[in-house]
């Protein structure tokens, strides 16, 4: 099964030497380069490009989560490019290859996602998201009807759990603890630069949001999402970006976009708990769903489900877009 | 008027203004929606006898332009920060979208805000209590300085549910240790501050008496 080559152990003496190292060749059984990188200038931020499949075929846009990239995508991609579409994926503003931002939200995801898609056609395609990116492109499936083809929700519905009911006096300090956390993390990260790792380090931290992918898995996932500088590796995300929304944000506001949506839908939930999931249950999200949807559970894959199981997710996106035009 | 005061938010270069000069806590002016910091001290502001600052917001008056936007409230609560960190403590006074900003940062820094004044000014509603109908800009917008079209755009309708925003009020109110924390002196009252007028600790004066509580 492995493939890795170079060195996998690291003495711990030779530590700040193996930081320095020259890059290992990574290689995962499955995975492909993207066919074709580019970048579209969105808005005056520049957004990496990630291509696999014939440039001629019928376009597919795929959309990745949060604090992920395009890349993760280098199993998934190339199964979805064999089924005869044109898959384009992009890195999100702030991380992968794309241009890091002064500023983040949900609305300029939504207008880097739509110059991405007018980079490749005026009309409308298929969408596929996974996560976060499963619902932005709900979100713009729902305000550009017109421009959605069919749309692939990959665990990216969220679930209407909300805070612990706790004491009035104790929700204030624990909301006070959270707003000041946030504060002081803008504080801290003007002109911040991440910690540079060893890969295996990098792949460690990854495999604790991905608890059953291989090694070699995720040291590829590493030498694809991370970069590496004469001091060691590093994620090229954009280390001012922080996990946790901020702001007001209701998970049934997401899930009101739902009902009306005019494509087709197919949801997926992953139901192994994890620290990125939701596992939303079913019956959350059956209510919402709009008419003719597929809603399909899977109980043994958790969050990232098409980077656990790349054929089984594209099989069932596949089946669900049908014949590519 | 005294050059101002270069402070960062991230990868934001702010101006901070000072309106005027002396010992004492700081009086910290936060503008509204497109507009920027004044030249001099308004006049009913005048009774305040320490010094005083005005903040221009990103992508507002002499503080830096991002490149394709992405505002939302809460970074602007972090430019408001910024300047509380150069300052020290301050009372803070906000016009429109600045004072729900001296909101949420009284909230969020009550050790920091000794008094915040909610007064009327341009986007003082933001975009409602629930999302509206979701909305994609197409063409890249016109930047030519400032105020940024995009903080135009996005400000104008981020949302601002009421119980959200008496999170904050409550948090300035139990945590500051002032009898009076906040001030609604606005006199127009969308959702968000009708919900925050009518908490404890909260008082409504108007604008000339705006500054009572804290003097």
């Amino acid at each position: 099964m492995t493939s890795v080559t170079g060195s996998s152990r690291l003495p711990l003496l030779d530590r700040a030497v193996n930081l320095a190292a020259v890059p290992e060749t990574v290689t995962f059984p499955g995975t492909r380069a993207p066919d074709r990188a580019r970048t579209v200038d969105s808005h005056g931020l520049r957004i990496a490009v990630h291509e696999w499949g014939d440039a001629a075929a019928p376009p597919l846009a795929l959309a990745h989560g949060g604090f992920d990239f395009a890349r993760t995508f280098d199993c998934f991609g190339p199964l979805l490019a064999e089924g005869g579409w044109r898959v384009v994926a992009w890195d999100q503003r702030g991380h992968g290859d794309s241009e890091h931002a002064a500023l983040y939200s949900w609305e300029a995801d939504l207008r880097d996602a739509l110059a991405v898609v007018n980079s490749v056609t005026a009309g409308p395609v298929p969408v596929v998201g996974h996560s976060k990116g499963g619902s932005v492109m709900t979100q713009f499936a729902a305000a550009l009807p017109h421009r959605v083809s069919r749309l692939v929700n990959l665990d990216g519905l969220p679930s209407r759990r909300s805070m612990p009911d706790v004491p009035d006096h104790e929700r204030t300090k624990l909301v006070a603890g959270e707003l000041a956390g946030w504060l002081d993390f803008r504080r801290s990260v003007v002109d911040k630069v991440r910690r540079p790792d060893t890969l295996d380090g990098l792949a460690g931290r990854r495999a604790r949001m991905n608890p059953r992918l291989s090694r070699e898995w995720l040291r590829y996932l590493v030498s694809v999402g991370a970069r590496h500088d004469e001091d060691g590796w590093r994620w090229k995300i954009d280390p001012a970006l922080r996990f946790g929304g901020f702001g007001p944000w209701r998970p049934e506001w997401a899930m009101s976009r739902l009902p009306g949506l005019a494509m087709p839908l197919l949801a997926v939930l992953g139901m192994q708990p994890e620290t990125m999931g939701w596992t939303t249950p079913a019956e959350e999200v059956e209510p919402y769903l709009p008419p003719g949807s597929e809603l399909v559970v899977l109980d043994d894959v958790g969050h990232f489900v098409h980077i656990e199981q790349p054929e089984r997710i594209a099989k069932l996106a596949l089946g669900f877009l049908g014949e590519p035009r | 008027m005294t050059a101002p005061v270069e402070l960062r938010n991230n990868k934001i270069s702010l101006a901070l203004h000072p309106l005027r000069e002396g010992p004492g806590r700081s009086l910290l002016l936060l503008h509204g929606l497109g507009e920027s910091s004044p030249g001099a001290v308004p006049d009913h502001l005048a009774v305040w006898p320490g010094p005083v600052w005005a903040l221009d917001f990103t992508g507002h008056g002499a503080s830096s332009v991002p490149a394709g936007g992405g505002y939302y409230a809460e970074v602007l609560m972090a430019d408001a920060d910024a300047a509380l960190a150069h300052l020290g403590t301050a009372t803070v006074v906000g016009r429109g979208l600045g004072a729900y900003v001296a909101l949420l940062v009284a909230g969020a820094r009550p050790d920091a805000v000794q008094g915040a004044v909610l007064d009327d000014g341009a986007g003082l509603t933001g975009g409602g209590s629930v999302p509206t109908t979701p909305y994609v800009v197409n063409e890249p917008l016109v930047v030519d300085g400032t105020p940024d079209p995009y903080a135009l755009l996005e400000l104008s309708h981020d949302v601002r549910p009421p119980d959200y925003a008496t999170t904050y009020a409550r948090q300035a109110s139990t945590l500051s240790g002032l009898d009076t924390a906040l001030v609604v002196s606005a006199v127009v009252r969308p959702p968000w501050l009708a919900a925050v007028a009518a908490e404890p600790g909260v008082r409504e004066l108007p604008r000339a008496r705006c500054l009572d509580p804290f003097l």
